[in-house]
C-alpha cells in the first residue's frame, strides 16, 4: 500500500517533460506538420495527384506523432534543479524579510 | 504540452487544421484551370413522334453524341456529371428543359467519348407544343471535386426542328 502511493506520487514527475522540452516539442510539431503539408501540396499539384498529397501528409503526421508525442530523452536535457532541503536551511527566509524591512526604514527616512 | 495526452491533442487539432487548409487550397487551385470542352450532337433520326392519350406530345429520336471533356479534369476532380437537355420556348413557359441523356464520367481517360443512342429519358412535352418546334440541344456538366467548390457550366449546340406531323 505504501509502495503504491510512493509510485503514484513519483509517476507524474517521470512522465513530465521539462519546460524547454515542451517548447521544443510544440515548435517541432508545428514546423514538421507545416513542412509536410507544403511539400505534399506542391508534389500533389505538380504530379496532378490528390492521393499523393494525402499520402505525403499522412506520412508526415505519423512521423511527427512518433517524434513529438512520446516523452523522448532529448526533450529532457534541461531538468529543473530544485534546491536541496539542506540548502534551504543554510539560507533561511528571514534574511530577505530583514532586507525588505531595512528598505522600508530607509524609505521612511 | 507537458503530458502525452496534451501533446497528442495538440498534434491532432493542428494536423486537422492544416489538412483543412490544404483542402481549401486544392479547391482554390481549381480556379487556375480554364477548361475548353468541345461537344457535338447530331439528331440522326426521329424514330417516332406522337400524341399520348393524355394529350402530351412525345418524341423518340436517335442521337449521336461526341464530346471531349478532358480539360474539365484537374487533380481535384472526382467525377463529372454530364447531361444533354432539349431546351425550347413555348407560349406558356419561356424555358422548357428536358433531359434526354446523362452520364457520369469517372476519370479523365473516359472524358473523350462518342456514343450512339436513342434518348435515355422520354422526350415528353407537357402539352401539344412539339410539332414543328425548334429546340436547342444543350450539354450541361457539373464538375464534382474531391474537396471544395463544385463547378457547373453548359455548352449550347446547334438546334433541331421537329417535324410538323406526328409519325
Amino acid at each position: 500500500m505504501k509502495l503504491k502511493t510512493v509510485f503514484l506520487l513519483h509517476k507524474p514527475q517521470h512522465m513530465m517533460m521539462d519546460w524547454q522540452g515542451q517548447k521544443l516539442a510544440e515548435q517541432l510539431m508545428q514546423i514538421m506538420l507545416f513542412s509536410f503539408a507544403a511539400v505534399g501540396f506542391l508534389t500533389g499539384y505538380v504530379l496532378g495527384s490528390f492521393q499523393m498529397m494525402i499520402l505525403i501528409y499522412a506520412g508526415g503526421v505519423v512521423l511527427t506523432t512518433l517524434v513529438t508525442v512520446p516523452n523522448w530523452p532529448f526533450f529532457n536535457r534541461h531538468p529543473l534543479k530544485w534546491l536541496d532541503p539542506s540548502e534551504a536551511e543554510k539560507h533561511p527566509k528571514p534574511q530577505r524579510q530583514q532586507a525588505a524591512s531595512s528598505k522600508k526604514k530607509s524609505s521612511k527616512k | 504540452m507537458h503530458s502525452f495526452g496534451y501533446r497528442a491533442n495538440a498534434l491532432l487539432t493542428f494536423g486537422l487544421t492544416i489538412l483543412a487548409l490544404m483542402c481549401a487550397m486544392a479547391s482554390i487551385s481549381d480556379n487556375l484551370n480554364h477548361p475548353s470542352p468541345t461537344a457535338q450532337v447530331q439528331v440522326l433520326n426521329i424514330n417516332w413522334f406522337q400524341k399520348q392519350p393524355n394529350g402530351n406530345d412525345e418524341a423518340s429520336m436517335t442521337l449521336n453524341i461526341s464530346a471531349d471533356l478532358q480539360s474539365l479534369f484537374t487533380w481535384n476532380t472526382k467525377q463529372v456529371f454530364v447531361f444533354l437537355a432539349a431546351e425550347y420556348e413555348t407560349t406558356k413557359n419561356s424555358w422548357n428543359q428536358i433531359s434526354l441523356w446523362d452520364g457520369i464520367i469517372p476519370s479523365k481517360e473516359h472524358a473523350k467519348f462518342w456514343i450512339h443512342t436513342s434518348n435515355k429519358y422520354r422526350f415528353i412535352d407537357q402539352g401539344t407544343n412539339l410539332r414543328g418546334k425548334e429546340f436547342n440541344l444543350t450539354l450541361h456538366w457539373h464538375v464534382m471535386p474531391k474537396t471544395g467548390k463544385m463547378f457547373a457550366n453548359k455548352l449550347i449546340m446547334s438546334g433541331y426542328r421537329l417535324p410538323e406531323e406526328y409519325r
